[in-house]
């Protein structure tokens, strides 16, 4: 890799760390809040009355940054690099520095896509997240995410568990080095392990807030386009897309049932005219256009017993416990059976509690309705 | 039964059967009326640890009932099912007898390994589930001895794979996506 990064931009990017208890405030208060971060470094210094951050901006030391970040393992790129990611310079905002853990050549695909969603959503949201993650990964496309709990570990999950999938891209609201939350510790090695994690903080900062939202302006601006997989009408996820549009670049949903609340922002954007994503074949069409591959990525589709087709049936139809599949206990046995052997096709998925829910593995074979 | 805590030892001189319920999450509310949020399902979740739920053998996801479930109560009564109970008890003993035992739950790994009557396919079928479920030495062992109960209540001498893809489905599998994601 190329040359390190600049003082200038290691300065500029501890004041904004220094300063991130004042920007939260600021961020709120303007009505575009992406714009607190294009402030150059004078406006930034001024936020703070008590002068405090601007004697610390005034003494920084490039040195001991440098230091730090080689200490915790990650390299920085700073805004003035030719190799800094191209597709950021269209922000209004980009980074000064991107801190970056794994490998930084990672950055460089013009064709990646970004998975976000809800943290708490549902099942099916999860199930859906983890296939177009091995699905995009199996057909060569680079998935990026923000490694947050629910519709982003689901797809960074997806895309681990297939065997040479491109390198994966994380971009953290804190710290490259901090795996937050303290559960997606070991995602976090294995993202690093495999592809890069990401982000315009310094090293061991906690995000507050504003970070959070601020990095999804990098999740839109280093993919071609974004895919919104679940999100209720207010979930965060959603001010990734409308970064997406405010660059141009694609907005794709998937649709969800329209009694649910944790569809309902999903609808709301294809309502709005997003694209809708049935399966990763939607999202290489949308990516590639006419050149995306033809439909014979899964092998093709395969006959079922009748009574495995029931069972399937009343499991799509949202009875997932043993006690709801079967009422005779005479049938338990065979239906204990039947269920363990419709897992192990990779068309059901036990949740955590015993629950199975229909599976959507795109890699595995179809059944016949 | 021993249990440690806190640097403090305590020996209860019985045999214990474990029988636990909890809710799916902290609100208790259903499905389509949770309102918890990734971290309080997080939090909630992280109380059942890997070793406990490893020892849980038979686990069972109970919904609210319809209305037409409750009038229809299908079950049998409990004597039916304690007879049944009683002669796979007898099956066991009768091949116990011998090494001083009643019941599959006092053997031991070694006597289990031995005793299982468990055929080349069931073997293959504990194999092929062990890697793909990530199961522990004591899950693996678990599994047989829930299964070989299983074969005794279906009149089996032989531990079969049909016994074998029936004691997986019972236990709770922690490496299923949690909606914590």
């Amino acid at each position: 890799m190329s040359a390190e990064a600049c003082d200038d931009c290691l300065r500029r990017t501890a004041l904004i760390a220094a300063l991130a208890p004042w920007l939260d405030v600021e961020w709120r208060r303007r009505s575009a809040p992406s714009g607190v971060l294009s402030l150059p470094d004078e406006a930034l210094v001024a936020l703070d009355r008590s002068g405090r951050v601007a004697r610390a901006h005034a003494a920084f030391a490039p040195s001991r940054a440098r230091a730090r970040a080689a200490r915790a393992g990650l390299a920085a790129i700073c805004r003035c690099a030719p190799d800094y990611p191209e597709r950021l310079r269209e922000l209004d905002d980009p980074p000064a520095v991107l801190h970056i853990a794994g490998r930084a050549a990672a950055l460089e695909r013009a064709d990646a896509v970004a998975i976000v969603g809800a943290r708490r959503g549902t099942a099916y949201g999860l199930e859906v997240a983890r296939s177009l993650g091995r699905g995009l990964s199996a057909a060569g496309v680079p998935v990026l995410s923000g490694m947050a709990m629910g519709v982003d570990s689901a797809a960074h999950m997806g895309v681990v568990e297939q065997a040479a999938a491109p390198a994966p891209v994380a971009v953290l609201a804190g710290g490259a080095d901090i795996a937050y939350p303290a559960s997606r510790r070991r995602l976090h090695v294995q993202l690093i392990e495999r592809g890069c994690v990401v982000s315009e903080l310094p090293p061991g900062f906690a995000g507050f807030r504003w970070c959070f939202v601020a990095r999804n302006r990098l999740i839109a601006g280093l993919a071609a386009l974004t895919v919104v997989v679940e999100a209720t009408e207010r979930s965060g996820s959603l001010t990734t897309t409308d970064f997406a549009t405010q660059l141009g670049r694609p907005v794709l949903a998937v649709p969800g049932p329209v009694t649910s609340r944790f569809s309902a922002g999903t609808n709301m954007l294809l309502a709005a005219g997003a694209g809708v994503v049935r399966d990763t074949r939607d999202v290489l069409e949308q990516l590639l256009g006419p050149s995306a591959p033809p439909r014979a990525v899964a092998p093709p589709a395969v006959p079922i017993e009748p009574r495995l087709r029931r069972l399937l049936d009343a499991i799509e139809r949202g009875h997932g416990s043993l006690a709801e599949l079967t009422s005779d206990p005479g049938a338990t046995r065979q239906v204990l059976l039947d269920l363990t052997d419709l897992e192990l096709r990779g068309l059901v998925r036990r949740e955590f509690g015993g629950r199975y829910v229909r599976a959507l593995d795109e890699l595995c074979p179809r059944v016949l309705p | 039964m021993t249990i440690v805590r806190a640097q403090r030892v305590m020996v209860f001189p019985t045999r214990v059967t474990l029988v636990a319920a909890s809710n799916p999450c902290p609100c208790g509310m259903g499905e389509t009326a949770c309102r918890c949020s990734a971290a309080d399902l997080a939090r909630h979740q992280r109380r059942l640890s890997g070793p406990l739920l490893d020892r849980i053998d038979v686990s069972v996801t109970v919904g609210r009932p319809s209305g037409t479930a409750l009038r229809n109560q299908a079950a049998p009564p409990s004597a039916c099912v304690r007879e049944r109970i009683v002669v796979a008890r007898e099956r066991q003993t009768a091949r116990l007898a011998q090494h001083g035992l009643t019941c599959n739950a006092q053997l031991g790994a070694r006597l289990l390994r031995e005793l299982s009557g468990a055929t080349p396919e069931a073997h293959r079928a504990l194999y092929a589930l062990h890697d793909r479920s990530r199961l522990s030495a004591r899950g693996h062992g678990r599994i047989l001895r829930v299964a070989r109960t299983l074969a005794d209540l279906a009149a089996s001498d032989a531990v079969r794979p049909d016994h074998i893809l029936q004691a997986a489905a019972l236990r709770l599998d922690d490496q299923s996506l949690s909606l914590a994601g």
